[in-house]
């Protein structure tokens, strides 16, 4: 780009972070959390908004991400308990982005302390005060996240957990939208503390548009497996970045599926710092409509040795529908025997629809196996006509292909009871449509 | 029960015709061999049987005990009895061989106005059928027809047909890829389905099946036509003298 035009661009940009930021008035408070919400706006400042041009947002229009006002987004009546319901859990419910503690359980289980964000953040002495905003700014080089920098700047309410033990059942928060102008801002911040073990799930749309961030600290041989239902409602939007620093022996395992939803992009920051530790990063997405746009931008970065990395990303779209894959694996000097693997798939229904991919590895260890690939590709007409042969309807048949090709994701998800239920859900939504 | 009437068969998307006036009639509880040189187009005739996509039918008629084949979809001809064993299986990764038998025999069972078959009571009939085929629990687990061997692939195909008990069974070169053993089960497991009174298509290329399962009519098919019929006797002059002097008879 010309030295002009990116002066040009550099302008637009300042302008319309400045344009946001005159609407948004830092949350009150004082000490540290002030100090980190006034570090994290400066941030903003700094890295500017997203903007089109931007090298990561190339693919995904940024601007109803960024506008003041979000967009009104229908309510949506899904006609089924949310998923994870009848599961032993502690339940946690937030509405437009705010807990909602009569609706909720007590926050109380044995293995974790947990905390409502604006709790913490007014204390002086927290555990949180070395994790919050750290872990995202830490996530901002070498490629800028503004929309996370804003939400710890702004977000009032989240959660932060510190795993302490082995929990006998998951952490289920439920996120209901309930106004079709919601604005909503979640900041979580999750501690696993060494040797320690948690299930978090989460689970709906949260808001007509929500901005959710997730800083997640693995200790030492701890564990967290974190699964993630986006909501349904055709008009959310939603933008999401998670952070996560593993310690050696350490496991992390994200899972997320994206079905509808207008706008949906998943930043996913994840850095392998001690030896031997796992990040299993997986998610499905079913898009359909020309409206559809979701998105899951993954970086992980072995920092450290004989650690493992997983990327399985798999979409189906139909009807005019767009996915987008931006996923990275970078191996620092001395990150010697990682084994990292990256794969994303699309299964276009359709001409219409669309998948980008820009897979990436940089390596700067010699001692490494490292493979990534990506494909694109429409039903296998072949398989699609034994099924029919055999007296399977086109659209049944068709449905079996889809989550057979989602399979190998869905595999990733720990445990298999979870996994099952997602796969009914999944197979009970296609069997609707096509109908 | 299978009439076939002055069949003629192009590819969409070429101008080549495949089938150039096949009539056929297969009665209930027969067994109709076709036999043929490689590239006659017996697979072409079981794709159309089938309803498989990417051939033009531009000339004649086919009927399932009455029913207007050709215009029905390929589940709908699925439910009304047409099977065909495909003379190269599909693999299908990520779909469970049982989950694949189950939703085909409820599907079918729905088309028909039959209630689903019950989780057990399908257990208990695969269980039955896939042990005279001598399929192992293990290949009704894996996914279809992955890593299938040959022969595995073929006897997979039997056990679908014996599951899904169609009025009309349409066998593509099923004998290609088996040994001794398993063509003689295969071979029972047509001759059990014959002897309820199925019709039975058999495409081969070699004589060896059929001195497992006893033909009642023997067609020749060459270039897209059938060029002689006759009894059991027919397949043997095949082995014998190859299709030269056939083909030089009719020429
Ligand atoms: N889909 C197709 N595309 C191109 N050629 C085809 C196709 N299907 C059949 N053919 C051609 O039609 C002829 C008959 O093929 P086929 O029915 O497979 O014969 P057979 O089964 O008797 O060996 C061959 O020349 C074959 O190449
Ligand atoms: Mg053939």
């Amino acid at each position: 780009m010309p030295a002009i035009a990116r002066e040009k661009l550099a302008q637009l940009k300042r302008d319309t972070t400045e344009a946001r930021l005159a609407e948004m008035t830092l949350p009150d408070g004082a000490g540290w959390a002030a100090e980190a919400r006034a570090a994290a706006r400066a941030r903003v400042r700094d890295l500017g908004l997203p903007h089109p041009r931007d090298e990561y947002w190339k693919f995904t229009r940024p601007d109803t991400l960024v506008q003041p006002e979000a967009p009104r987004a229908a309510l949506f009546e899904a006609g089924e308990p949310h998923l994870f319901h009848d599961r032993d859990r502690l339940h946690l419910v937030f509405r437009d982005g705010v807990l909602d503690e009569s609706a909720s359980d007590a926050q109380a289980l044995e293995g974790i302390e947990i905390e409502r964000l604006g709790s913490a953040l007014a204390t002086d002495i927290h555990w949180t005060r070395d994790l919050y905003g750290v872990l995202e700014e830490a996530g901002q080089s070498p490629v800028p996240r503004p929309l996370a920098a804003l939400n710890t700047a702004y977000a009032t309410d989240g959660l932060v957990i510190r795993v302490t033990g082995t929990p006998a059942k998951p952490v289920c928060l439920t996120y209901l939208h309930a106004d079709e102008f919601s604005d909503g801002m979640l900041h979580h911040v999750i501690r696993v503390e060494p040797d320690a073990e948690m299930t978090l799930l989460e689970t709906g749309p949260g808001a007509a548009r929500i901005n959710q961030v997730m800083e997640v600290d693995v200790a030492d041989r701890g564990r967290l497996h974190h699964v993630r239902a986006q909501g349904r409602d055709h008009e959310r939007r939603a933008v999401t970045g998670t952070f996560a620093r593993l310690g050696s022996e350490s496991t992390f395992k994200s899972f997320t599926m994206t079905v509808n939803g207008v706008m949906t992009r998943n930043e996913c920051v994840v850095t392998l710092t001690g030896d031997d530790a796992v990040a299993h990063l997986a998610g499905v997405c079913v898009g359909d409509g020309t409206d559809f746009h979701q998105d899951d931008t993954v970086f992980v970065t072995h920092d450290a040795a004989n650690c493992e990395s997983r990327q399985v990303f798999k979409k189906v779209l139909r009807n005019g529908a767009t996915g987008v894959f931006q996923g990275k694996i970078l191996v620092k000097d001395g990150a010697q025997k990682t084994d990292g693997y990256q794969i994303s798939q699309s299964l276009l229904l359709d001409d219409d629809s669309q998948f980008q991919a820009k897979p990436e590895l940089e390596i700067y260890a010699d001692d490494v196996a490292c493979s990534h690939g990506s494909t694109s590709g429409a039903i296998d007409e072949t398989a699609l006509f034994y099924l029919r042969s055999r007296g399977v309807p086109e659209a049944e048949a068709t449905d079996l292909l889809v989550l057979a090709f989602l399979a190998e994701a869905l595999q990733e998800i720990e445990d298999d009871d979870i996994a099952e239920e997602m796969v009914n859900r999944l197979s009970g939504w296609l069997e609707r449509r096509a109908a | 029960m299978l009439n076939i009437k002055n069949l003629h068969v192009k590819l969409e998307e070429e101008d080549k015709q495949i089938l150039k006036g096949v009539d056929l009639e297969v009665e209930a509880g027969k067994v109709h061999a076709i036999m043929g040189p490689n590239g006659s187009g017996k697979s072409t005739l079981s794709y159309v049987l089938s309803g498989r996509e990417g051939y033009e039918v531009t000339d004649g008629t086919v009927h399932l005990e009455g029913e207007d084949v050709l215009a029905l979809e390929p589940e709908e001809r699925a439910a009304l009895g047409i099977f065909l064993a495909f003379q190269y299986p599909v693999e299908i990764p990520g779909v469970g061989n049982m989950t694949f038998l189950r939703t085909a025999l409820n599907a079918q069972r729905k088309a028909k106005g039959e209630d689903e078959m019950s989780a057990a009571d399908f257990l208990k009939l695969i269980r039955a059928r896939a042990k005279d085929l001598k399929i192992d629990a293990d290949m009704l687990k894996r996914p279809v027809n992955v890593g299938f061997s040959g022969g595995e692939k073929k006897r997979n195909e039997i056990l679908q047909m014996a599951v899904l008990e169609p009025k009309m069974c349409i066998l593509d070169e099923t004998d290609s890829g088996l040994d001794v053993d398993a063509m003689k089960l295969v071979a029972d497991g047509v001759n059990a389905l014959r002897q309820e009174g199925r019709g039975f298509l058999v495409i081969t290329h070699y004589q060896r099946l059929l001195d497992h399962i006893v033909p009642d009519v023997v067609h020749i098919m060459v270039d897209g036509q059938i060029v002689k019929s006759g009894g059991p006797e027919l397949a043997q002059e095949v082995e014998k003298n190859g299709y030269a002097d056939i083909m030089a008879e009719v020429a």
